[in-house]
Order: C-alpha cells, then sequence, then structure tokens
C-alpha cells in the first residue's frame, strides 16, 4: 500500500542529490541548471503526491505554472549560457569574474 | 506487496540512479540523456498519482522541448570537458556531508508518526470515464483564469527575451534600417550652391591681348 511518505521522502532524497550536483559541478555551468531542473521536479512531486492524498487538483494546477516558469528559465539560461560561450569561448563558472569591482 | 508498491519501487530505483548519473556524469550529453530517463521514470510516478495531464505535459513539453534544447545547446557548445572536471571530486566530502545530512533530516521528519502524514489516505479511485484533464481544464479557465493568462505572458517575455540575446546581424546584408530612411531630411542629402551660370572667358583673353598691343 502505498503511502504519502513513500513519495514525500523519495521527494527528498531527489533533492539531495541535485543539492549534491550543485555542490560537485560548482565550475560546469550547463550541469548546473540541470540541477535546477531536477531539484524543481522535485518541488513538483510534493505538490502532486499531496494533491493525490488530498483529493486536491488545486496542487496540479501549481506544477503546471511550476513547468511553465520552469520552461522559461531554461530558455532565458540556455540563451544566456549560448551568449556567454560566443563572448569568451567558456562556460567555466571560475572564469566568469569580469564583473568583479 | 501490491502491483503498484512494486512499480513504486522500480521506478524509484531507476530514477534515483538518473539523478545521480545526471550529477556525476563526465560527458555533459550523457548527463542531458540521463536527465531525460529521470523526467520520463518520473512522469511514470505521477501516472501512479492519477494526474495524467501533468505525465503527458511532462514527456511532451519536458522531453520533448526543453531537454531537446538542453541537447542541442550542449551539442553546439565545444566545452573542454577536462578542464571543468578539474577538482571534481575536492568537493565531495562538503557534498556528501551536506546532501546526507539534508535527505536524513527530511526523511526523518516524514516518516516520523507525529507528522501524523499517515492519515491521508490515498482518493478514492477514480470512475473509468473520469477525466483528469476535463478537471484540470475547468479549474484553468475560471478559478485561475489571470494566472494562466500571467503564464501565457511569461512565456512570451522569454521567447522575445531568449531571440533578443542570441539573435546576430550579419555584416553582409544589404538591408537598409527603415527608422534610418523614414529620419533622413532633404537638406542632409542635397547641397544647392550659388554659382553663376557660365563665365565670360573669351572677353578676357580679348581684353588681355588688346593691352598687349598697346
Amino acid at each position: 500500500m502505498l503511502t504519502l511518505t513513500h513519495f514525500l521522502v523519495l521527494a527528498a532524497i531527489l533533492f539531495a542529490i541535485s543539492v549534491l550536483g550543485i555542490f560537485l559541478n560548482r565550475k560546469n555551468l550547463i550541469v548546473l541548471l540541470m540541477a535546477i531542473e531536477l531539484m524543481l521536479l522535485a518541488v513538483n512531486f510534493n505538490f502532486i503526491a499531496f494533491s493525490h492524498y488530498l483529493s486536491d487538483t488545486a496542487g496540479q494546477i501549481f506544477v503546471f505554472f511550476i513547468l511553465t516558469v520552469a520552461a522559461a528559465e531554461s530558455a532565458i539560461g540556455l540563451a544566456i549560457l549560448v551568449v556567454l560561450f560566443r563572448n569568451m569561448r567558456t562556460i567555466n563558472v571560475e572564469d566568469l569574474g569580469s564583473l568583479k569591482g | 506487496m501490491s502491483m503498484t508498491t512494486v512499480i513504486f519501487y522500480i521506478l524509484s530505483a531507476i530514477l534515483l540512479f538518473a539523478a545521480v548519473r545526471v550529477v556525476t556524469a563526465k560527458n555533459p550529453v550523457h548527463a542531458v540523456l540521463y536527465l531525460v530517463l529521470a523526467f520520463f521514470t518520473s512522469s511514470g510516478h505521477w501516472l501512479l498519482l492519477q494526474s495524467e495531464f501533468l505525465a503527458i505535459t511532462l514527456v511532451l513539453v519536458y522531453v520533448g522541448a526543453v531537454m531537446v534544447l538542453f541537447l542541442f545547446v550542449v551539442m553546439m557548445l565545444d566545452i573542454n570537458v577536462e578542464k571543468l572536471r578539474e577538482g571534481f571530486w575536492r568537493n565531495l566530502p562538503v557534498a556528501a556531508t551536506v546532501g546526507l545530512i539534508m535527505a536524513f533530516e527530511m526523511v526523518l521528519i516524514l516518516t516520523n508518526p507525529h507528522t501524523g502524514l499517515a492519515d491521508y489516505k490515498a482518493g478514492a479511485a477514480l470512475a473509468a470515464d473520469a477525466s483528469n484533464v476535463k478537471v484540470l481544464g475547468r479549474q484553468l479557465y475560471t478559478t485561475y483564469l489571470l494566472p494562466f493568462e500571467l503564464a501565457a505572458v511569461v512565456l512570451l517575455v522569454a521567447m522575445v527575451a531568449a531571440i533578443g540575446l542570441t539573435q546576430r546581424s550579419r555584416k553582409d546584408t544589404k538591408v537598409v534600417d527603415a527608422a534610418d530612411q523614414v529620419k533622413v531630411r532633404s537638406q542632409d542629402r542635397v547641397r544647392i550652391v550659388k554659382m553663376q551660370a557660365e563665365k565670360n572667358v573669351e572677353a578676357a583673353d580679348t581684353a588681355e591681348s588688346g593691352e598687349q598691343q598697346a
């Protein structure tokens, strides 16, 4: 019998893995973006699990909007990444110190 | 164990494996492909939770559009992976500590009987002709109409921003800027010079020769 706890624990572990990913891939901007996508997925898991176990569809509507914003975010993030690579020939986070005061 | 529980554990194992490979894969292309696997597997989880519309949206919109965009960008950029991987495992002690503590704390809280999460029983099985899409659509176009319109504006702004950021005009095109063309005034282009229509060259010559003769 599946309970709410199953899904919440799964989402928690998924979130922890993506935090781990952000720590490990500190230099690689594109994998950082992917780790953020994984985090959003974990959050969506919570919304959908609660939506199911509370029999309330509002949670699913929220996931719909989160998906919209996440798509917009990754589109702009990748556009910035492409412009960055065109100008500096690198996506290494450590080389992006030109705004330093 | 019932069938759904077995499916849940199989899907969860695949999802967590894919997530770990996303953050540790050496090649960014492999990372994107594992991310696709993670999204696909979670859409299976969402089907277990009876949210069919979002499960299909996740596959169509996320795997079909966003992940392909990721793949496109990763393949387009010429990334020196070796340089980015320098000192990759150096951060592992801190990362593992933070990650394990976070996961441990959350699991501790969620599995504690005092939180009362066990009181939430799964919703009654839906009727065979129950439509998740219909329910969501009705809510989206009544209660959440304004947020829905705002979401459309967010997508439009994102599209304009992405095009504006990456667009680059070619130098050898012969396109005329319409704004510059409208701004032109006639006095900038045409200069009117006042001068005599003809100069009497012969008369001057005869006068000169007459002086010499005299």
